[in-house]
């Protein structure tokens, strides 16, 4: 019994060293939103489609999942001269960005499901300025990230308070310091917009999954109350 | 039905083919036990998972590209592009962790009811090598997505071979075809996945079902119902498995994928237990992830090989953690088969011993930390106790009287007015009047009703283990 | 075991009821499995209407584009060719298109929107092989009454200038007219209908 309560007592000590990350904030998305799906698809064009091909997904693949029509979405999503059979590709070199960012910049298809859209979230929102970058931006949840702030122009320039924890100074928040072109909350649409379009993009059949869900296990209990009364029925003979 | 011309159709068949036969032994003439519980629906589940498993990866393959520099995006190809590829996919890797849970519930009820024992050994053996064909199948399916936690899981798991002394190096580097894990090593895990496993699996699934109809299944209360047979020389406590166990059967299978459908339709990642999430990252041979872990059901035997300090010898251990499951007839040795009648020293070791494995199992998903490597290093001494001191404390083990025939189960139905007993002793009823003058009346928690009933539950648990 | 007393209606009636359910439920996991063998989107993707630029096209060129993996034949006809497309009609087997597969709008004697300009499917109807096109007049192999048209050279199936089948050949139709439409003058499309 001893060894049992020791062994008991180191499991919880382990769990609880293990903590001690940075919280995420929520990403309050909803992939059954079209009209937000097709905002962030616009956001992702104009912000992020010049680094970041997402390459599993196609125009078309878009048009029908969001309900769209073809023309709406090469005329207000795709980058000019995009054929709605087209791939999500970066016309951005490979050559150059290695040079300009010192690595080739991610594609983008599946980074809600390596990720997780809280954390896309918080990374979107976590940039500071700090002056010893080239860029001249930092992330305070992915620290020194080659990426600069391409949303700054609308959320303006945030600073870094520090506290300190044991012998290290760690950021403790970040406040707005010079204001962009939205407000707060304008913002924070523009992110969340962003976040679910990327969740979107990383499994598009998640919603018709869900939704096919409920009729399957509709018709797996039909098929278990059957079986369940025909098993009473024979087992009357067993005494 | 009654045609001539059918049954002229029909005795040609079987002139030429035994299907009565086959089918009176292995179902309708197949006595098997009656008092068969919940843990017996396993077995005839992991053959549904298997066939699953089959059908689901003949469909894979049909668009997958064994090919480093294809495989991932093909994946993803199946998973958009593919008509339904994202449920046929979903199935096949939810399949793949839904066969471990049903394979270690299976055997883990061989272990309350002694099934490996005297006359089931061989089937005991049979229904390891399986095991040790699903981790092999596991493992090398796991590498075909090309992920980051496929590439560096393969590459750490392919160096466990390395640690071994003279041949290690070469046989590593003949295992994967290249210095790393490569191309090469793509191609021909896809082979022995989809392939060469797969008919081995077939073949020790054929071999464990025909060695366990030789001998007859064993049950609960862990008694040869064959050494009580009637004047017809059927097992008196034995029933036909069809029809009775074919539509019980059929209640447990819907029960499965009831919650294999939750899964899968719901969270096919199931918080990256199922599907790990830096998986979603192409293979990249220049960075390996910050934390790498393999999938839930290699975890013990990955805590077991961290918890060992040195590399040989973690191997070995963790070989023999595996090893040592197929030495399990002849270490114990009691002639009791069932939890049912035996002495408390078994089932606390037994309890021990789960606990072991889910420690070890957790352990193995957690950084090594020096406190966790202490933790695994005790778990993985009582996980080698249980087997290897097993001839030491049996000796002193008291057994019950074990009864000469079936005891009954009790039935869900029984248990209703016990149920509802306890359900009367841990709420009260209060009235609560609400503001519009409507009364309720409501059932809450009892605190001094619902002590009671801990204790109670923690006095017969403690009972239990006696 | 006791057998007296069962209630082998309800027995019946509820085995039969799970085997319908079983059944249908069966079909349902069929769907996928059977579907997923069906062209994907990438293949219909590639698949996509194809623009063709003929401002380069001479009198009497045939080139060819792939639409949907098939070899598509684009052939600029001369007035001459065209005129004998008439007084073969008694020779041919289905000189009207009724039994073939073109648009609507091609279902004609030149078997095209524009006389001249000639689009169809490179492949013979009959097992699949893509004819040779050959306009000259009465070459040795095929025979002195050869007006110019199309030859297969796997089963000796032979066609005029407008893909009409000659009687009595393996190939069972004239050859399929993809569905195409002018954007301009000088600009089609393959695989969008007028």
């Amino acid at each position: 019994m001893k060894t049992l309560l020791t062994v008991i007592f180191s499991l919880y000590a382990v769990t609880c060293s293990a903590s001690g990350k940075t919280e995420l904030m929520h990403a309050n998305i909803d992939l059954s939103d079209n009209t937000s799906l097709k905002r962030g698809a616009e956001h992702y064009v104009t912000y992020c489609l010049g680094c970041h091909s997402a390459k599993h997904i196609r125009y078309l693949r878009i048009a029908e999942d969001l309900e769209l029509n073809e023309d709406v979405v090469l005329n207000d999503i795709a980058p000019v001269g995009a054929s709605i059979y087209d791939s999500m590709i970066s016309a951005m070199d490979k050559h150059d960005s290695n040079i300009w960012f010192g690595t080739v910049p991610p594609d983008l298809s599946l980074i809600a499901r390596s990720r997780g859209s809280d954390w896309l979230y918080t990374y979107l929102k976590s940039f500071y300025r700090d002056d010893t970058k080239t860029h001249g931006t930092n992330n305070a949840l992915f620290k020194d990230v080659g990426m600069p702030n391409v949303l700054w122009r609308l959320q303006g320039e945030q600073v870094p308070h520090y506290t300190l924890e044991g012998e290290n100074q760690v950021i403790s928040s970040l406040s707005l310091e010079r204001p962009g072109e939205l407000s707060v909350s304008e913002f924070d649409l523009v992110v969340t917009d962003l976040v679910n379009f990327l969740e979107y993009v990383g499994e598009p059949a998640q919603l018709k999954r869900q939704q096919m869900g409920k009729y399957v296990l509709f018709f797996i209990l039909i098929i278990g109350f059957l079986g369940y009364l025909l098993k009473k029925e024979y087992w009357k003979d067993i005494h | 039905m009654n045609s001539p011309r059918l049954n002229n159709f029909v005795n040609w068949i079987l002139a030429r083919f035994p299907l009565t036969k086959v089918w009176n032994e292995h179902l309708a003439e197949y006595y098997a036990p009656k008092n068969f519980n919940f843990w017996y629906f396993f077995g005839s589940l992991a053959l549904l998972v298997l066939v699953n498993q089959f059908a689901t990866g003949i469909m894979l393959t049909i668009n997958y590209k064994p090919d480093a520099a294809l495989a991932f995006d093909s994946v993803e190809y199946i998973m958009r592009d593919v008509n339904w590829g994202w449920l046929i996919r979903y199935m096949h890797s939810t399949g793949a962790s839904a066969f471990f849970i049903v394979v270690y519930l299976h055997m883990f009820r061989g272990l309350l009811y002694g099934s490996f024992k005297k006359p089931r050994e061989l089937v005991w053996i049979f229904g390891m090598l399986i095991y040790v064909c699903l981790m092999a199948e596991a493992f090398m399916g796991y590498l075909l997505p090309w992920g980051q936690m496929s590439y560096w899981g393969a590459q750490v798991i392919i160096s466990l071979f390395s640690a071994i002394p003279i041949i290690g190096e070469d046989l590593s580097l003949w295992i994967r075809g290249d210095y790393v894990v490569a191309d090469a090593t793509l191609n021909r895990f896809f082979a022995f996945h989809v392939a060469a496993i797969p008919l081995v699996l077939v073949l020790l699934v054929f071999l464990h079902i025909v060695a366990l109809h030789q001998v007859g299944s064993n049950n609960p209360d862990g008694i040869e119902i064959k050494e009580n047979k009637g004047p017809d020389g059927i097992p008196v406590d034995g029933i036909p498995f069809h029809p009775y166990y074919t539509v019980k059967d059929i209640v447990g299978v819907s029960v499965f994928i009831f919650f294999f459908a939750v899964v899968l339709f719901y969270m096919p990642e199931l918080e990256g237990y199922f599907l790990e999430h830096a998986n979603f990252i192409p293979a990249d041979p220049l960075q390996t992830p910050e934390h790498i872990a393999p999938l839930w059901y290699f975890t013990p035997f990955y805590a077991i090989l961290r918890a060992v300090p040195d590399k040989f010898a973690g191997v070995l251990a963790m070989g023999g953690a595996i090893f040592v499951l197929f030495l399990l007839p002849w270490l114990d040795t009691v002639k009791v088969k069932s939890i049912r009648y035996r002495g408390g020293i078994y089932k606390k070791a037994l309890l021990l011993f789960v606990i072991s494995f889910f420690g070890l199992g957790y352990l193995g998903m957690q950084p090594p930390t020096p406190s966790a490597t202490i933790a695994a290093r005790l778990l993985t001494v009582i996980y080698f106790s249980f087997f290897l001191l097993m001839p030491i404390y049996t000796r002193w083990e008291k057994f019950k009287t074990v009864p000469k025939r079936l005891t009954s189960n009790d039935s869900l139905m029984n248990k209703i007015p016990l149920i509802k007993q306890v359900v009367s002793e841990i709420t009260q009823d209060t009235v609560v009047t609400t503001k519009s003058g409507k009364t309720l009346h409501l059932k809450t928690p009892n605190p001094k009703g619902l002590r009671n009933a801990s204790v109670d539950l923690a006095k017969k648990m403690k009972d239990s283990l006696d | 075991m006791n057998s007296s007393g069962v209630d082998k209606k309800r027995r019946q009636f509820l085995t039969n009821a799970l085997t319908v359910v079983g059944a249908v439920g069966t079909g349902f996991v069929a769907v996928p499995f059977i579907s997923q063998m069906q062209p994907s989107v990438k293949a219909k993707a590639t698949g996509a209407p194809v623009q063709v630029n003929l401002s380069k096209l001479e009198t009497g060129q045939l080139i060819r584009v792939e639409w949907r993996g098939k070899p598509v034949w684009i052939l600029n006809r001369t007035k001459a060719i065209l005129s004998t497309l008439a007084p073969l009609e008694s020779e041919l087997s289905d000189p009207n298109s009724t039994e073939s597969i073109q648009p609507l709008a091609a279902k004609n004697q030149a078997r095209s929107l524009k006389p001249e300009l000639f689009v169809a499917i490179g492949l013979c109807t009959h097992l699949g092989c893509s004819p040779t096109y050959r306009p000259e007049v009465a070459p040795t192999d095929l025979g002195k009454d050869w007006q110019g048209g199309f030859f297969c050279p796997c089963h000796g199936s032979k066609f005029d200038i407008a893909g009409r089948v000659y009687s009595s050949m393996p190939a069972p139709t004239n050859l399929e007219i993809p569905p195409y439409r002018y954007i301009d003058e000088n600009t089609i499309i393959i695989g969008e209908n007028a």
